[in-house]
């Protein structure tokens, strides 16, 4: 059997060595010229194109799409009303939703009441369990359902690859492949779903460039804190519709500084640990489709309702407990979170933060949604979250602990550089295989996003802007 | 026992959209190329069979130019699909016809899905099914995925192609006559090794074109026939969610 | 003697017959998956706003390429109408 083995493997090898005289490109060239014209053949038979002209947009739409002129303009015109969109749309049902559980918190406190329920056990599952997952739903959960249907509309249209198509250019100077903008876009969802995306780029140096620099795109984790805090604080001082204006200009910077990042840092490899030239490049670029409006709306509404639900009971529900009982845990006077806390401030204030804004980063590495919620657990000395039907309530709390537009700045910016979150790491782990790489991974964006919001930090405080 | 069927095809020519639509599960579709990177399985229930479908990734070509390419033609060579539905885009048949030609070198279980037929009627382009199926030998369908157009005929001719009703003869491309002469000298050496496990033309032409990619495939097959399966790991859906 | 220039310096509109491709291996293999083949009429469709890449019609599809790979593409003009 073992013999049989190896002979056939070593008739199979004389059988491929014997062929090298023929092995070349014009057997490659003739084999797929015969194949074409057969194909062409064929449906010359039987394919009959009418004249009937197909209509204007068909023909037109990427002479505008994708033009010098407009090219430029209409794609970050599309990303602000998107995110204008987002932000305006979001404000009411969030707020809808924040008082339907706040009003079940009050049957929940009634019945523990009832039951006589000690403390800690109100504590854990009410201040803890259900404020941390009621707080991530109607925080996430409205700005999400109202951004990817409009996203799945612009991708079912066909406008991703116009946009790769678009940007080919900056990426080919960062010696990136053109593609990498394709799973930038599928990074806007979710980092980990994305790193898997980058298999479409073919060659492995671009590939890891893609995998490396994903997380400079904020997925839906941390959209909602850019938007919280854009709004709160960027935007303040505006009110109604002007308000959502600034709010929406300035996420849409910080998407922009991302995506700055992305080629800055893809350049900085490309002439470094990854060298090399960009590889082979070809992008289909297929016909615009209408999309099925509403089949498209329903499904991403219920995709990604369902998802964001599905992520807040599975990890901030057990993040927001774990958040509690070390808030609740005293070792002197002080809770166990604020011994970390205050172990952390000097160095978060050197970057424009504070102990208890590096505390939850470093909490919400399992996933970016619980971030901002363990941020407030830890502000509220009792440890347990706010209810969040006001937001100005939200931010009297951020100013109280000495907050100024530049710790909500860094936060944003702390948020759109610093490592990918825990699923992220692991698909980066599973993609390249590499310990070194999946290092990388999480070193490169920690150094970047240190170092960037250092350098504000000094600067504004510097010039005495704050 | 269930059947297996394989969705193979050019990228984003609708092979997600109809496997949703055969599943029921809800595989994520986008009109660009290469939305679909990792393989998904799913369960098809006709009024006769059961069938087990495979969603592969989008390839131009079966010539292992890169890794998914190789993750198509592995499967359809070495895990022998009981039918390979070659879905294709109506709306550039002579594109899409190219990667189909080579799918029927591989296997003579295949039928031809053309769709977007929507697409194609909208934009005036008429296919006679009839004249195609006759010259490619194998049933061909005018289906649209997404309108749900053409799907019960589809499905009427996996359980009858199942059932064995159906006789295929897949089209297949003649090359120069010293191509021709090679291949024809070395099928018998390919059965030699390999019986009738592996198409032995598709082999020799393969052997003869180079490729080195598929050499080491064949070896790994030598060495452990079920190797594929082993090594095709499966993810599936939930791991996490692109938009 | 090439025959054509590269397709790469033609126009918008233009209608080409692909003459031969000057690539090698792999990025060969691609294009000619994708219908670049000696002999195929494509036409020039789109200029990104930037000048390159610049998309291709082949076969009833639209590809884009940069530079790097259609300054390696001979191509000569045509006057038929192009499939
Ligand atoms: N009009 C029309 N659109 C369709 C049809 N089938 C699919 N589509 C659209 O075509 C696009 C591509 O569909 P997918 O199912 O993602 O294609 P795919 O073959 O899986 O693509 P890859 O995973 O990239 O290989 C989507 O926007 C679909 O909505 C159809 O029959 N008619
Ligand atoms: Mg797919």
């Amino acid at each position: 059997m073992e013999h049989n083995v190896e002979q056939k493997l070593h008739q199979l090898d004389n059988l491929f060595n014997e062929q090298e005289n023929m092995q070349s490109d014009d057997l490659r060239d003739h084999i797929v010229s015969r194949i074409y014209t057969s194909s062409q053949d064929l449906t010359n038979k039987s394919v009959a194109y009418s004249n009937k002209k197909v209509s204007w947009l068909d023909e037109n739409l990427d002479k505008i799409l994708t033009s010098k002129a407009f090219g430029f303009p209409i794609m970050l015109l599309m990303l602000g009303v998107v995110i204008y969109l987002t932000i305006a749309g979001a404000n009411y049902p969030g707020v809808v939703i924040a008082e339907a559980f706040a009003t079940v918190e009050d049957w929940l406190t009634a019945l523990f009441q009832w039951l006589q329920a000690p403390d800690w056990l109100y504590g854990i599952l009410i201040e803890g369990f259900y404020r941390g997952t009621s707080w991530v739903v109607s925080v996430m959960l409205p700005p999400m359902a109202i951004f990817f249907p409009m996203f799945a509309l612009l991708e079912n249209f066909g406008y991703l690859p116009r946009v790769a198509f678009n940007l080919d250019r900056f990426f080919k100077k960062s010696g990136a492949h053109g593609k990498q903008s394709l799973t930038m876009a599928m990074g806007f969802g979710c980092n980990a779903a994305a790193v898997m995306s980058s298999r479409i780029v073919e060659s492995p140096r671009e590939r890891m460039l893609a995998i490396l620099t994903n997380n400079f795109v904020p997925c839906n984790g941390r959209w909602p804190l850019l938007i919280l805090l854009a709004g709160l604080f960027m935007a303040a001082g505006f009110s109604g519709g002007m308000n959502t204006f600034i709010s929406a200009a300035v996420v849409v910077g910080i998407v922009l500084f991302g995506v700055i990042m992305t080629l800055f840092v893809s350049w900085a490899l490309s002439k470094t640990l990854l060298r090399g030239v960009p590889s082979h490049y070809t992008l289909e670029l297929p016909p615009y489709r209408k999309p099925k409006i509403w089949n498209t709306i329903v499904r991403a509404t219920l995709d990604k309702s369902w998802f964001v639900l599905k992520r807040a009971v599975i990890v901030a529900a057990p993040a927001s407990v774990i958040t509690w009982i070390l808030a609740n845990i005293f070792i002197a006077d002080l809770s166990i979170l604020e011994h970390v806390a205050g172990f952390f401030d000097p160095f978060a204030q050197a970057i424009g933060l504070d102990g208890f804004i590096l505390m939850a980063f470093i909490l919400g590495f399992p996933a970016n949604e619980i971030v901002l919620p363990i941020l407030l657990m830890g502000y509220l000395s009792t440890g347990s979250m706010i209810e969040v039907d006001n937001l100005n309530d939200l931010k009297q709390i951020f100013l109280d602990h000495g907050w100024t537009w530049l710790t909500a700045l860094n936060m944003m910016l702390f948020s759109l550089l610093h490592y990918p979150c825990g699923t992220t790491m692991l698909n980066i782990w599973k993609e390249t295989k590499s310990p070194k790489w999946t290092f990388a991974a999480f070193a490169l964006p920690t150094a970047i996003a240190i170092t960037v919001t250092f350098t504000i930090a000094q600067i504004v405080r510097g010039l005495g802007l704050v | 026992m269930s059947h297996t069927i394989a969705l193979a095809g050019n990228p984003n020519t609708g092979k997600s959209t109809l496997f949703n639509l055969l599943t029921g599960l809800k595989q994520h579709t986008g009109n660009w190329p290469g939305k679909t990177v990792v393989r998904a399985e799913g369960e098809l229930k006709t009024d006769n069979h059961i069938y087990q479908v495979i969603d592969l990734p989008g390839t131009y070509s079966l010539y292992s130019n890169s890794a998914d390419e190789e993750v198509a033609r592995d499967f359809i060579i070495f895990e022998k699909p009981d039918i390979t539905l070659v879905v294709v885009d109506a709306t550039s048949l002579d594109r899409n016809l190219n990667l189909a030609l080579q799918v029927f070198e591989m296997t003579s279980n295949a039928i031809l899905c053309i769709n977007l037929i929507d697409e194609a009627r909208r934009k005036g382009i008429h296919i006679d099914k009839e004249e195609l199926s006759r010259q490619l030998g194998i049933p061909v369908i005018l289906i649209s995925a997404r309108e749900k157009i053409g799907i019960i005929q589809l499905l009427k001719t996996i359980d009858q192609m199942i059932d064995g009703k159906i006789q295929t003869h897949p089209f297949q491309v003649q090359y120069a006559d010293e191509v021709e002469q090679k291949i024809h000298e070395l099928q018998p050496k390919i059965q030699a090794i390999f019986g009738d496990s592996l198409p032995s033309r598709w082999l020799s032409l393969r052997l003869l074109d180079g490729d080195k990619q598929l050499l080491e495939a064949l070896k790994a097959y030598i060495r452990d026939p079920n190797f594929v399966h082993s090594q095709q790991q499966l993810v599936k859906g939930d791991c996490c969610h692109g938009a | 003697m090439i025959e054509g220039k590269p397709i790469y310096q033609y126009q918008v509109g233009d209608q080409l017959q692909i003459t031969s491709i000057k690539l090698k291996n792999v990025m060969r293999r691609r294009l000619l998956d994708l219908g670049f083949v000696p002999g195929v009429t494509i036409e020039v469709v789109q200029k990104s706003p930037l000048g390159d890449p610049v998309a291709f019609k082949v076969f009833h599809t639209t590809i884009a390429l940069r530079k790097e790979e259609s300054s390696l593409i001979y191509a000569k003009k045509m006057n038929r109408e192009v499939i």
